[in-house]
């Protein structure tokens, strides 16, 4: 089971360090734009007199503190995700120990 | 999948959330009583929202020179069933809306319609489905995982071009417009939230087989 999830994580971990090696496909303005902005970009085009008729309460001031706040995102995520796991790991362990310490 | 604050018209607006609400308001329902049923399991559900939580943070590059990101919304769906994770769905769009100014609070229903709730349902009968025709669980969790991230995105496709319909196609034209932008881009990285998806699901069946027991999951027969 080991080697598999280990294969697992390589083949994703491949897929999304593969676009950085390629060539870059051509005419791109800007290359690894977020597809949500393009979404919001294909609604502009299509209508430009299309205006958003409401503004977000509060913006990151720049794209550092966006950058930290996402990373906070990811960090509270994989903490607790990895919390999680870790602790019912030590338990099934713990668990198999007693078994042996029994003479199960 | 995200649309940003404003982009979609007031009433486009709260049509969504009015679809939305009753689903969220049924999930809190619906995790309260998890909770007092199987408090047991209350860890596990926090796990699976913080899945949720650290895959919609990772903007990946996709091979169409793009980037965006997982929903790992269907992580949950298979494990407790699609009705909870219209309340974590929501917990992850509200921090990045208010936090984050990614999506807004006038699109949070149309958001949570296509991650919090279409996303989750397409896991959860995919999951089931191929279960029910034999699929290995591996399969299973892959395309459930796989099918609801990219079901998010299509919906999302959909949610804008009934709102901008094109002045000659109409919403179908604008459907395949949209989906254009995000499916392509997204095929690689709902095959990245497939792939981490079954990585969990092996590491709760080799550690929290007691949990598994107790929820959705194992009516799959999935030991």
């Amino acid at each position: 089971m080991k080697r598999t999830n280990f294969m697992l994580l390589a083949i994703a971990l491949l897929l999304a360090i593969l676009p950085l090696l390629l060539p870059a496909p051509n005419g791109l303005k800007e290359p690894f734009a977020g597809a949500d902005d393009q979404g919001m970009n294909a609604v502009t085009t299509s209508n430009p007199d299309y205006q958003p008729w409401f503004n977000p309460l509060w913006e990151p001031p720049s794209g550092e503190v966006e950058g930290l706040l996402f990373a906070l995102q990811a960090a509270l995520g994989a903490g607790l995700l990895g919390y999680y796991l870790g602790l019912r790991r030590g338990q099934s362990q713990t668990r198999q120990q007693d078994r042996v310490d029994a003479g199960d | 999948m995200h649309i940003a604050e404003g982009f979609l018209p007031p009433l486009h607006a709260a049509a969504w959330t009015a679809i939305s609400l009753p689903f969220v308001i049924f999930s809190a329902r619906r995790v309260t009583r998890l909770m007092q049923d199987q408090p047991q399991t209350k860890l596990l559900l926090a796990a699976s929202g913080a899945f949720a939580f650290v895959l919609s943070a990772l903007k990946l590059p996709s091979v169409t020179g793009s980037c965006s990101h997982p929903t790992g919304t269907g992580l949950g769906a298979i494990l407790f069933g699609p009705s909870v994770m219209a309340l974590l769905g929501t917990i992850v769009l509200l921090f990045q809306a208010l936090l984050l100014a990614h999506g807004g609070l006038t699109t949070l229903g149309a958001n949570v319609f296509s991650m919090a709730i279409v996303g989750p349902w397409v896991a959860y009968a995919v999951f089931h489905g191929t279960l029910a025709i034999n699929a290995p669980l591996a399969m299973s969790v892959f395309l459930a995982a796989m099918l609801g991230d990219l079901a998010t995105y299509a919906v999302t496709a959909g949610e804008l071009a009934l709102a901008f319909p094109d002045p000659v196609s109409g919403v179908g034209g604008a459907f395949i417009k949209f989906a254009a932008v995000y499916l392509p881009t997204q095929l690689p990285l709902a095959v990245i939230e497939g792939l981490l998806t079954v990585v969990t699901v092996n590491l709760l069946k080799q550690y929290s087989r007691n949990e598994l027991d107790n929820l959705a999951f194992a009516l799959g027969g999935a030991k």
